[in-house]
């Protein structure tokens, strides 16, 4: 099963282990980290499961979406070069290890 | 006897359990559902569920360890069928008994059935459960014609699906318009066009008055009060949500459509607390409503769990929001749809997204948006911040919606 490492803004890190296909989002929701509000469940419809995907596997997701992009201009926190929105982060033997950073804040 | 006890193990029902641990409450907790699973999400069954981009464990809202860690236990399979209030119980269908201080109903709501003859056939079907959501995409796999009633969120959601899937679909709504009062007229009829430039048979201003049988045990069609008939060999009946409050009614819990509610999540009996579907409250601009979306199920919890815990210093006033993805639209609605005097148009509808914002006395209250999820979050913040925005900046698609606020009030804190 892939591994998903999240950094919490404080550096603490926690492993989660999904089943390929889970979004990163769904695995923050399923295993209570804070940090990732995802209002609306994953419908790329909120902007508040926002992230920090580390550069390295950056490439291995799939490209933003239009939707997507439109949202990631709202965030609470500054969009940067690797920002994406975890609903929208599909995990798979591809990702597996992928560092995932959450911002500060997502409201 | 201490302790909460959570009746309804869905969204509303897990947030409370997790908002009451968040805020520290330490007593037992037990949230009992009559479904077989973990509380999961609704919205993807509509949607992406049917056509089997969703997997059942891609629905839980959490898994296992999550309310096993915060010592949360979660009852499946069970029915609550009594409160003994001089015993401060809830009572299974089995005959278990679940003591508690505090009782929380977050029993949801249920399809409102078809009324008349043919209800019962065996191809007729509702949308609630994800049993519910494998028999329509299992139904959908082996069928040509399919009648949806109901112009609403869910028939609609079911229509785009089932149209999607190269399906021949009638669409069957008793008003003259789609989505009810929860959209405008401008936005219900876009969504009309759409619908039938999909090849979706939208019927405005007609009813059924039966679903007729084909072959034996199963409908084959239905019958409009005109007289005409349209062949189907399924029918989903999509016409509206009623809460389920049996057990607030064998309380004696004021009742309105929903369980009545104030603005603590408080029902008219002590102790006793409701959230979500099956709620009642007095909403922003004082109208009593029951708001069946994910957003009022959980900010109402996380009401009702800081009640539980005596903090009765942030009473529920969320701005509410909504959304509903249709084919590749994706419709966004924030605020209430009170009294506006001023609407102003941003984008072009016939270049697919644009927006609609309602003002009163300068101040955005309402905003319906399409495939524009962008201006749907800024939106939501300028409601809540109560903004004064300027309408021609706000119409103005080369100026960032944030930048047509005039003047912020003293709540202005969440706006960039």
């Amino acid at each position: 099963m892939p591994s998903i490492f999240f950094v919490e803004p404080d550096g603490t890190e926690q492993q989660v282990d999904v089943e390929p296909g889970t979004s990163v989002m769904m695995a923050a929701q399923q295993h209570g980290i804070e940090g990732i509000v995802a209002d609306c469940g994953g419908a790329c419809s909120c902007a508040t499961c926002h992230v920090y995907v580390e550069e390295r596997l950056q490439g291995r997701f799939a490209p933003v979406g239009s939707f997507e992009d439109e949202l990631l201009d709202t965030t609470a926190c500054e969009r940067l070069p690797n920002s994406r929105l975890s609903c929208q982060l599909t995990m798979s033997d591809e990702t597996d290890g992928v560092r995932i950073e959450v911002p500060e804040s997502q409201m | 006897m201490s302790g909460v006890v959570i009746v309804g193990a869905c969204q509303a029902g897990m947030q409370t359990a997790a908002s009451l641990r968040e805020h520290g409450y330490s007593e037992a907790i037990t949230l009992i559902g009559e479904e077989q699973h973990l509380p999961y999400q609704r919205p993807p069954l509509s949607k992406g569920f049917v056509t089997g981009r969703t997997t059942v464990d891609q629905l839980a809202l959490r898994v296992e360890s999550f309310y096993t860690e915060r010592d949360i236990e979660v009852i499946t399979g069970d029915r609550i069928v009594e409160i003994d209030r001089s015993a401060r119980s809830a009572v299974g269908h089995l005959g278990r008994r679940y003591p508690f201080e505090h009782l929380v109903l977050t029993t949801g709501s249920h399809p409102r059935p078809f009324p008349g003859p043919g209800a019962r056939l065996r191809n007729v079907l509702t949308l609630r459960s994800v049993e519910d959501a494998v028999a329509i995409a299992t139904s959908f796999n082996g069928v040509e014609d399919v009648v949806v009633l109901g112009g609403g969120f869910i028939g609609l959601e079911l229509a785009a699906t089932a149209a999607a899937l190269g399906k021949t679909v009638t669409l069957v709504e008793a008003t003259a318009g789609l989505m009810g009062r929860a959209v405008s007229p401008r936005v219900a009829d876009f969504f009309l066009r759409q619908h039938r430039a999909r090849g979706v048979d939208v019927r405005l201003n007609s009813s059924v008055s039966e679903i007729i049988e084909g072959t034996p045990g199963e409908a084959g069609g239905v019958l409009l009060t005109t007289g005409e008939s349209i062949p189907a060999s399924l029918i989903v009946v999509g016409i509206g949500a009623v809460p389920t409050t049996d057990l607030g009614v064998d309380l004696g819990l004021g009742m309105g459509l929903g369980i009545l509610v104030d603005e603590f999540a408080q029902t008219t009996q002590p102790n006793v607390l409701a959230a979500g579907d099956c709620a009642q409250h007095r909403d922003l601009a004082g109208h009593s409503r029951v708001l069946t979306s994910v957003q009022n199920a959980i900010d109402q919890a996380t009401v009702a769990a800081r009640t539980i815990t005596g903090d009765l210093s942030r009473p529920y006033d969320a701005v509410p929001w909504f959304w509903s993805d249709q084919y590749d639209l994706k419709l966004q609605m924030a605020g209430l749809a009170q009294d506006h005097d001023e609407v102003v148009l941003r984008g072009d509808p016939e270049a697919g997204g644009f927006s609609l914002l309602y003002l009163r006395d300068g101040r955005l209250v309402w905003a319906e948006s399409v495939s524009k999820p962008g201006e749907h979050v800024v939106a939501r913040r300028l409601i809540s911040a109560g903004s004064a925005v300027d309408p021609n900046l706000l119409a103005d698609t080369t100026v960032r919606m944030q930048d047509a606020v005039i003047e912020n009030s003293e709540m202005a804190s969440t706006v960039e």
